[in-house]
């Protein structure tokens, strides 16, 4: 299925957003994820599963304030 | 419009700067901490204020600037537990934390509350040139999303350029610029 993620259409298999951000290596204390324009609680991730057309913006904070 | 701010130090202290210079005369100041020397070459702070609490000292000196200013100090620490309610009769609410996780934890307890978010990332360092602004759902997030401050210091330049595109983006989408024409 395809996917845009921060802009880019990507090719990914089934998955939901917690496993995306465990294969890609995130880490998930400082990220953000917006799922279809919606900021996604860490709690949810594991039971959103992503489907075709689906847009996903992924933002680490770096700190500093 | 109420606007909160989430920590007063460095991004905190001179987005609300900004607000009260632009008319903003409404808002709740809230953090933990007490002023210390290092904080001074970057916040809104005074030599002569060291060792007290940044949030009420915060509505002290924005009181110099406007003392018809309702400002609303309170000193507390903010977690994903208390945050919505703390800020539940703002408008808006700026984001000025320290830490990454805490940045995170703003944004996932607030995003749903059609509150108007303004967030920072990356303000350590002295690099200008990549200061960009990104949106996500009612948040807007504006620094250079790479530079964190546990491997570069962090210096006035660069806090008070994204603090100034925080405060326009909430003057400018809360409209007081077209009440303050002048």
């Amino acid at each position: 299925m395809q996917v845009k993620i921060n802009g880019r259409v990507e090719q990914l298999a089934p998955c939901t957003i917690e496993t995306l951000v465990r294969q890609r290596g995130l880490k998930p204390e400082a990220l953000v994820v917006e799922h279809n324009l919606k900021i996604i609680q860490q709690a949810l991730w594991s039971g959103i599963a992503l489907r075709e057309g689906d847009t996903l913006e992924l933002l680490s904070f770096v700190g500093g304030g | 419009m109420k606007i909160g701010i989430a920590g007063t130090g460095g991004i905190g202290s001179n987005v609300a700067v900004h607000l009260v210079r632009s008319g903003v005369r409404w808002l709740k100041l809230v953090d933990f901490d007490c002023l210390e020397p290092s904080n001074l070459n970057r916040q809104f702070y005074f030599h002569d204020q060291l060792g007290r609490y940044k949030a009420e000292l915060l509505a002290e000196n924005l009181a110099r600037i406007a003392p018809d200013a309702q400002l609303e100090p309170a000193v507390l620490r903010l977690n994903a537990a208390n945050i919505a309610t703390v800020f539940k009769d703002c408008d808006a609410v700026v984001e000025g934390f320290d830490g990454r996780a805490e940045k995170k934890m703003l944004l996932e307890a607030l995003a749903s509350s059609g509150q108007m978010i303004v967030s920072a990332s990356g303000v350590a360092g002295i690099g200008l040139d990549h200061i960009q602004t990104r949106r996500m759902g009612s948040c807007t997030i504006i620094g250079d999303f790479t530079t964190d401050v546990s491997t570069e210091p962090v210096y006035a330049p660069k806090v008070a350029i994204v603090a100034a595109l925080m405060a326009h983006e909430i003057l400018e989408k809360g409209g007081f610029y077209e009440r303050n024409p002048k």
